[in-house]
């Protein structure tokens, strides 16, 4: 998205990708408020030419690995403690609606 | 639904274009992104931990291993490997992966721009034909949970009343190879790509980077396919049969998904770009999800991961450890060996190339090796529903049981009776040749008498031999034979006989 331009259709599409439920206020709110955030993020691009990469991590570091050595984990009990809901020691889940 | 179109008439007016996408399971100790062991067939959730979970304030880091097998498998394919790449998050909600998003790479894969030469077997069992497949990139990933769906019909998803999730398998390492579009004579395209993906089994296994079992999902298989009109250079749009779970299916689907989009675009209809499900009863696809456009996954480089830069020394050093390919090396050892097309494929389709290979370097004849591992425990093998490779006999104690038939102490006959004491766990071949009695007598004392016995019982066979029908000695040999139960030395007891009737 390099244009700042946000439609309200835009805002419902990403609301629904992240499942977030929106009113229409919202809706109309944030169409108005992205924009702004985006210009915000447009100096940050003017001010870094293209002698500066863009990064993704904070540290310049690369190759952070560790040996293939296994490490005990947590007990079923433990991994399901924090579930709303369990049944057959596995994680129970709503009906997966409108899904394949 | 519209018609599907014959395979055959299909191709009088289109040309298929395909694109494979092989996800390999690795085999190491460990997840790619946590520590928790990844072992097959473990109770629900005890392979777990906060990383692969998704919880909060979890911290993943790679598995060094997993890295050193994708650069392996990217050397294999002929590719580039990145000198600098990242990992990066595939959002979408599915319960499959706690975390919201699978840990992916994406504009920066670590293997690109590579390929490999196949040959695909041609039907009367003659000289194949090479294709170059050319592979796009292979990429980095994670596994997802596994889910049983309940309350519906057949564990399906239609109809379930909720799901059940077992993380064990969310967070092994995956690494997806993605061709680049194939585009072969129509009437190749199944058996091209059911060869591709055999040919990158077999490379896996000789690379030791995976099972590579598809019936266990440690080899999937998705098949991209489209159709352009003849003489149009307008790419059709594809769908996406997912999980192919056989060489066969893999064949089958291009050859359904062939019929299938031929008789849409004969009706004057659009195919509709999703993703399918092959189904294995009937060699059928059937509609899955619609696909997302890429950009619905909203990729971004995953910032809790530090980029991943092997050094050249490091990727020289693991290009030494490359297995000859193996069509190459299938190649030589059938010209060492003095193999026929067909015996090679018999041997590769057996399972047992690496146990000929064994046998014949234990000391035995290319030809005896064929014979008892083609023959006898093929068959058994075949019986009893195991893998020859796991029957439990090794190729060097088949090779000590050719020496035994060449050193003249049993026969071949013998030899199945010291094949099924080996098997039974009676010890080694040495053993159960002792244990058993099973030694072939060729004390001429013994002999004689036997044979004197035989000339007795077949007078009229011996009146023939002695008028010089010497051919008739078979009956008297076969005689002495089922008087000494098999172990007698039957070239012994032939020149006996025709001593004694001359």
């Amino acid at each position: 998205m390099s244009s700042s331009a946000i439609s309200r259709d835009d805002v419902a599409h990403l609301a629904s990708l992240a499942r977030i439920d929106l009113s229409e206020d919202e809706l109309d709110r944030l169409g108005a408020e992205l924009p702004a955030i985006l210009e915000h993020v447009k100096v940050v691009q003017q001010v870094a030419g293209d002698d500066v990469p863009a990064m993704s991590h904070p540290i310049p570091v690369t190759n952070v690995l560790r040996a293939d050595e296994v490490r005990t984990g947590l007990t079923p009990e433990q991994a399901l403690s924090g579930a709303p809901d369990a049944e057959e020691q596995r994680f129970s889940v709503p009906q997966i609606l409108g899904e394949e | 639904m519209t018609a599907l179109v014959a395979f055959e008439d299909a191709l009088t007016r289109y040309d298929p274009v395909m694109g494979l996408e092989v996800h390999v399971e690795l085999n190491t100790a460990t997840k790619m992104f946590c520590s928790c062991a990844t072992t097959f067939g473990a109770e629900p959730n005890t392979q777990v931990c906060p990383v692969c979970l998704g919880l909060p304030g979890a911290l993943p880091v790679v598995n060094a291993k997993g890295v050193e097998s994708a650069i392996r498998i990217g050397l294999a394919l002929n590719c580039e490997i990145a000198e600098w790449c990242r990992f990066a998050r595939k959002n979408y909600f599915y319960p499959d992966m706690p975390k919201n998003f699978q840990t992916s790479q994406y504009d920066e894969p670590i293997a690109f721009d590579g390929y490999v030469d196949l040959t695909v077997p041609a039907e009367d069992g003659g000289e194949g034909e090479t294709y170059r497949i050319e592979i796009e990139r292979a990429h980095m990933e994670e596994d997802t949970g596994k889910s049983l769906h309940v309350g519906g019909a057949t564990g399906r998803i239609h109809g379930a009343s909720h799901s059940l999730l077992d993380y064990n398998r969310a967070g092994i390492p995956l690494i997806e190879i993605v061709t680049k579009t194939i585009e072969v004579p129509g009437e190749k395209a199944p058996a091209v790509a059911r060869a591709y993906v055999n040919y990158l089994r077999d490379l896996m296994v000789a690379l030791d980077v995976s099972d590579a079992r598809m019936d266990q999902g440690s080899l999937r298989a998705d098949v991209n396919l489209s159709l352009k009109p003849r003489g149009s250079d307008v790419l059709g749009t594809r769908s996406e049969t997912k999980n192919v779970n056989s060489f066969r299916s893999v064949e089958r689907a291009v050859r359904y998904e062939i019929g299938r989009h031929a008789g849409i675009l004969d009706a004057g209809e659009k195919v509709v770009q999703e993703t399918r499900h092959f189904h294995e009863a009937d060699g059928s696809t059937s509609a899955g999800r619609e696909k997302s456009d890429a950009e619905d996954y909203r990729y971004f480089p995953e910032p809790d991961l530090a980029p991943v830069a092997p050094s050249r020394e490091w990727v020289e050093e693991l290009r030494r450890t490359l297995p000859e390919p193996p069509a190459e090396r299938r190649k030589r050892l059938q010209a060492e060996w003095g193999f026929s097309d067909l015996d090679m494929r018999d041997t590769v389709g057996a399972g047992a190339l690496d146990l000929v290979a064994a046998t014949i370097a234990a000391g035995t004849t290319p030809a005896a090796a064929k014979k008892w591992w083609l023959g006898e425990l093929a068959r058994r093998s075949n019986e009893t529903g195991t893998e020859i490779a796991e029957l439990g006999i090794t190729p060097q104690q088949v090779a000590e049981i050719q020496g035994l038939i060449d050193a003249g102490r049993i026969n071949d006959k013998l030899a199945r009776s010291v094949f099924d004491g080996v098997l039974a766990g009676e010890g080694t071949p040495e053993e159960v040749v002792v244990s058993r009695g099973l030694e072939v007598v060729s004390d001429d004392g013994a002999l004689s008498e036997a044979v004197d016995q035989a000339i007795a019982d077949n007078p009229d066979v011996a009146d023939k031999i002695r008028g010089g029908k010497v051919q008739a000695a078979g009956a008297l040999i076969g005689a002495v034979m089922k008087q000494m139960r098999g172990q007698a030395d039957a070239a012994r007891v032939r020149e006996l006989i025709l001593e004694k009737l001359s």
